[in-house]
């Protein structure tokens, strides 16, 4: 089994976001980065698959020289190789370009990620490798065992899930509880100093959409408390003030 | 130039969300004709209830197969509905069927896609749109500089419209290709006749102050009382006490409800991320120093157990 999986670097869930030069760049001040916490179930996973089953797992992460700490982590955590393809990941078109370009020679058995990375959220990057490559795409995916050839997973839809089965290769957008987050023990990060990290350009520059500027949420007025002993104020306020019921 | 609205239905109606989408594509259309697509096995009523959110034609594709959402088989389908009605915009609320088909639709027609959209777009020189970004910490404003755009909103982007005529419906067959039926779902494993999350006008969630799954019967009446929707904090739904659809948060379910009221969840940031775009907070907790009642619009300091039912109560006096 030949797994890619696509990792983005992404602000830690815990970060205070801000932006600077007039509201066009992300603020990276005393913000640290992770491998975002979708793509880590989706490398967890396929490091479990790689175990049982023997075969190779790849990290692909499109980003710039600074995004290389946190592909060593995942080196660390159990992929073979890396793949850095040296460029800011405009958007959601441009990063599946690049995806889809690398794919096309390396003939993956899987293409895992997150559902979404958590910077834009846009969750798009997934399917649109899929359709880039004509293969299949299944998202979001909460459970994914290989038998045969075909994938069996289990996909969350709003209320509950539904199990479908797909023939390899396919690409998946994956989140909890598809498997348990790996910590990089000491062996880990020994040999990740070694492991190839090759750096490619990207293949296109094409974007289909451009960032005018960054807004921040209008501030949130102060809380109005109401004593525990007077609920019906609270009904009385959240069906006249507040006009929501 | 026709807009074009790709609707979900569940039980037999179309879901509300998919209703936003229509009065979306119906604010920003200017007069243009807005056209929804549906898939599968529904009645024709049903489908021409989108004409009251603005929309004046619905395509139906009554493939019975598409009574299941086989993703390669919508993005094609949607396709071919936007070459039919010549469109160059489609509008679709973001969901777990509808995010992962954009996707494949926006490469079939070389469009620009912008996910999460908050507001309708500003067309003063160029297509921009308002999009959230980090889990709702943020918004980015984006221009759309392809020919062909894609929108999938967030709920509450705009005002249901609920005043227009019923749309006329119409049958349209697409050619699929080979591989478009290639995933096979085998089985589904759904609540039904509750409110779903994603959809829900108000949200009930609970935290690990609510101490065990046997105490969750008060939100449910809470939820009741309140024709609302159950949600979790994310250590409530890892330990197994709810389901993992119930958890809301920056890797749950993010949900934008008129009203959420927060029970026995103290308000960690991931939380946060998950409800921040909620128009109005409650929160009960009986720790004052709760870092949610910072985040919340209504508080109140005291034991759930005593609080909810008087709530729950309350509601229902008021009615």
């Amino acid at each position: 089994m030949k797994i890619l999986v696509c990792i983005s670097h992404v602000p830690d869930t815990t970060s205070k976001i801000s932006f600077t030069d007039n509201h066009t760049k992300f603020d990276s001040n005393g913000v640290q980065f992770i491998i975002g916490p979708y793509d880590d179930y989706a490398l967890a996973r396929a490091i479990e698959i790689k175990e049982a089953t023997g075969g190779t797992v790849t990290v692909l992460n499109v980003g710039e020289a600074d995004t290389e700490p946190t592909i060593r982590k995942a080196l660390a955590i159990g992929a073979d190789d890396a793949i850095r393809v040296n460029a800011f990941p405009s958007d959601s078109y441009f990063v599946a370009q690049q995806i889809a370009s690398i794919a096309k020679e390396e003939k993956y058995d899987m293409i895992l990620m997150g559902r979404e990375s958590i910077d834009f959220n846009g969750g798009m990057v997934h399917g649109m490798v899929g359709e880039m490559l004509g293969i299949p795409s299944v998202s979001p995916v909460m459970k994914l065992e290989v038998e045969g050839g075909k994938a069996k997973m289990a996909r969350e839809i709003e209320g509950g899930k539904e199990y479908l089965e797909v023939s390899l290769p396919l690409v998946a957008g994956c989140q909890e509880p598809i498997a348990e987050w790996k910590i990089p023990n000491m062996r880990g990060i020994m040999s990740a100093r070694t492991k190839p990290l090759k750096v490619v350009e990207p293949a296109s520059n094409d974007t289909r959409t451009k960032l005018s500027q960054y807004q921040m949420p209008a501030a949130k007025g102060a809380v109005k408390m109401v004593s525990a002993d007077n609920v019906a104020e609270l009904v009385s306020l959240l069906k006249n003030e507040a006009k929501v019921l | 130039m026709s807009i074009l609205v790709f609707i979900e239905s569940a039980e037999g109606a179309i879901k509300k969300s998919s209703l936003e989408a229509v009065s979306f594509a119906a604010a920003m259309a200017n007069g243009s004709p807005v056209v929804a697509v549906a898939m599968g096995s529904i009645d024709s009523s049903a489908l021409a209830q989108a004409g009251a959110a603005g929309a004046s034609k619905v395509l139906h594709i009554a493939d019975a197969r598409l009574d299941q959402g086989i993703i390669q088989a919508y993005a094609t389908a949607i396709a071919a509905a936007m070459a039919k009605e010549g469109a160059k915009t489609l509008v679709l609320a973001k969901s777990s069927l509808g995010d992962p088909v954009a996707a494949r639709v926006a490469i079939k027609t070389n469009a620009s896609l912008v996910s999460n959209v908050a507001e309708l777009p500003n067309t003063n020189g160029g297509f921009k749109v308002k999009r959230s970004i980090y889990t709702g910490k943020a918004f980015a404003e984006v221009e759309l500089t392809a020919e062909t755009k894609i929108l999938a909103i967030k709920k509450n982007a705009v005002t249901l419209k609920e005043d227009g005529a019923p749309a006329s419906v119409e049958a349209f067959s697409v050619d699929f290709g080979a591989n478009d039926f290639g995933m096979n779902i085998t089985s589904t494993d759904k609540t039904t006749g509750e409110i779903l999350l994603p959809e829900a006008e108000i949200v009930v969630s609970g935290g690990r102050g609510m101490k065990g799954p046997e105490n969750w019967g008060m939100l449910e009446d809470l939820a009741k009382a309140l024709g609302a929707a159950t949600g979790c904090s994310k250590p409530v739904s890892d330990i197994g006490w709810r389901p993992h659809h119930e958890h809301v948060g920056q890797t749950g379910v993010k949900v934008s409800p008129n009203l959420y009221i927060a029970v026995g969840i103290s308000g960690a940031i991931q939380h946060l991320a998950g409800v921040n775009s909620s128009k109005v907070i409650v929160v009960i907790n009986k720790d004052a120093d709760a870092p949610f009642f910072k985040a919340a619009d209504y508080g109140i300091v005291g034991d759930a157990f005593e609080v909810v039912p008087k709530l729950t109560e309350a509601i229902k006096a008021a009615k």
